[in-house]
């Protein structure tokens, strides 16, 4: 009964994965392939991933739309991780009565659907000739209340006696944060990291409406535009779609393990 | 004075580490409020003005008015209520079941399945939208292969009928999601203790049982966590609604952030109106947090 019991698990679970995995395969492997071969239903790798990739640069600025997105999501990550984590450390460790109203209220904030603020941000960054910057790209979600609670939570598990030794050395408030919390919650860090990152890379309403210029579109964008077209070569638009999945999906399985761990560090709290 | 002077500016230790916080905090609650609840109140504003463009002046409720009678809106309101009953609870109860059984102590493998779960997170929004329109376009593979295996007789237009653009839009929702709130579960089984589950099994619980009795019932903060998450998410839908079926066959599929986004950057920009409807979506937000918080601290 156990052994039937343990290879049921076995079996939902490989066809769970089959499933996850299965578009993501097909995706690599039409990229691999002329349009024709893809429509046909070919499941192995082709040999045409260069021919496509030739023709992909060909109708779109590849480059430059990788590397705006690059720049982009590393920019809003590296600020969102800094602001919120010093945010979600104050508020945990010099909580009182009143700072926890104010987290509350900012807590409010995580039901503000983005459609509701999104003409009132377009008109303050148009108006202030900031469309199409980098600027209007990460300043509406440098902040999230998400990230704010993540870290709080997990400064619950960081020892209050580690602070208070350290007050006793004379170290200062900011290099308390700096020099011993910073580097002890690396996994609170890379789990934060991944979903900034990955959120930031991914955005696609507030560019479509705020990017306008060509030069500043991003690869969401760019993917979307291949799509958009009436003739499409579809080893071309899965090799745009390839391109525009690396980087998330390389960082994640870099980070996998420090995730998981930031998460449960977060659920526990 | 002086001396009052001298003493106001010589704080306590306990003043100085609680300005400290304040000033730690400060960043991130200014940017919020900014880029939040200011944008929020111009957006209440702007849904009582009328007019094309930045021409705009009060117009009272006529935009509200405006809402109740126009049938795209609530086309697209159905729509989100539709993905959200049918979508939500259905990748919700997957992912719970696939992290019980990603949790049975003795499995091998674990790790490689959890990733390949995870995977389908890591595309963005765009990516998979597309990947799922091509696999169910007219010459798609899906068609292909049910062609080869004799299961149709002719291709189907997935995509422009009503029922199944609808259909495939919850299921392409479910394979990108699941995983991602499989991770929260995952999480939150690790703080059960296993000594329960060896206490309930001595008992002569099975494992249904034990399902019931303790994996739900420890979960409950996550669940109610992943189930706001998940309505929150469900009714901003947006890039989804874009670009895998445009909105269409005839608005079936098109949500309530599409609609808004067409009525103030695709026809003649009607901010008023496009503020209006964005603070149906805020209001049901809201609502549906409250009810679920209550619920959850209920049961």
């Amino acid at each position: 009964m156990k052994r039937v019991k343990k290879i049921a698990a076995y079996l939902f679970l490989t066809v769970a994965s089959v499933i996850s995995v299965f578009p993501l395969y097909w995706m690599i492997s039409a990229a691999t392939n002329n349009s024709t071969d893809v429509l046909g239903g070919r499941l192995l790798p082709g040999l045409h991933l260069i021919e496509n990739y030739k023709e992909l640069i060909l109708q779109q600025n590849v480059g430059r739309s990788f590397g705006n997105s690059m720049f982009y999501s590393c920019t809003l990550s590296l600020l969102s991780l800094l602001v919120c984590s010093i945010a979600g450390y104050g508020f945990e460790v010099y909580h009182d009565k009143r700072k926890d109203t104010v987290m509350s209220i900012l807590l409010l904030a995580m039901m503000v659907p983005f459609a509701a603020t999104l003409i009132p941000l377009f008109k303050l960054f148009t108006g202030l000739g900031l469309q199409s910057t980098w600027i209007a790209y990460i300043l509406p979600t440098i902040s999230t209340p998400f990230l704010i609670m993540l870290f709080r939570q997990s400064t619950r598990t960081f020892p209050r006696e580690i602070i208070e030794a350290a007050r006793i050395d004379g170290l200062s408030e900011i290099k308390i944060f700096a020099k011993l919390y910073f580097p002890t919650m690396k996994s609170t860090y890379a789990a934060a990291m991944t979903v900034t990152f990955m959120n930031a890379w991914n955005n696609y309403l507030w560019p479509k409406v705020i990017m306008m210029s060509a030069d500043s579109q991003t690869m969401p964008m760019m993917v979307a535009n291949l799509s958009a077209g009436y003739s499409i070569d579809y080893g071309v638009l899965m090799l745009g779609v390839l391109i525009c999945s690396l980087p998330t999906g390389i960082l994640f399985l870099i980070l996998q393990r420090s995730f998981t761990n930031g998460i449960l560090g977060a659920v526990k709290g | 004075m002086r001396t009052s002077g001298r003493t106001s500016k010589r704080l306590t230790i306990n003043q100085k580490y609680s300005l400290t916080g304040w000033g730690f905090l400060a960043p991130a609650a200014i940017l919020i409020c900014v880029m939040n609840f200011y944008p929020m109140i111009q957006a209440l504003v702007l849904s009582f003005q009328t007019g094309i463009g930045n021409n705009l002046q009060f117009g009272g409720l006529s935009n509200y008015a405006r809402l109740l009678k126009d049938p795209v809106f609530r086309t697209a309101l159905v729509n989100n209520f539709v993905y959200l009953i049918i979508q939500v609870p259905i990748m919700l109860i997957l992912a719970l079941i696939l992290a019980s059984v990603l949790n049975i102590k003795d499995l091998k493998g674990k790790g490689i399945f959890r990733t390949a779960i995870f995977l389908p997170c890591c595309t963005s929004l765009v990516s998979y939208a597309i990947i799922f329109k091509t696999l169910f376009s007219y010459d798609g593979y899906v068609n292909t292969v049910l062609m080869n295996l004799g299961l149709i007789s002719e291709r189907v237009n997935w995509l422009s009928q009503e029922g199944s653009a609808k259909v495939i839009i919850i299921l392409a929702l479910i394979w990108r999601w699941t995983g991602y709130n499989m991770v929260f579960y995952l999480a939150g089984l690790q703080n059960i203790d296993d000594s329960l589950y060896e206490a309930a099994k001595i008992d002569g619980a099975n494992a249904i049982q034990s399902f019931f009795k303790i994996t739900v019932p420890m979960l409950k903060p996550t669940i109610l966590l992943t189930t706001i998450m998940s309505t929150n998410g469900t009714l901003q839908l947006f890039d989804e609604s874009v670009n895998l079926t445009g909105g269409g066959p005839a608005n079936s599929t098109l949500t309530m952030s599409h609609y808004i986004y067409k009525a103030s950057f695709e026809y003649n920009p009607q901010f008023g109106y496009a503020a209006a409807m964005s603070y149906v979506i805020f209001i049901l937000v809201a609502i549906l947090a409250f009810v679920q918080m209550k619920v959850g601290d209920k049961r």
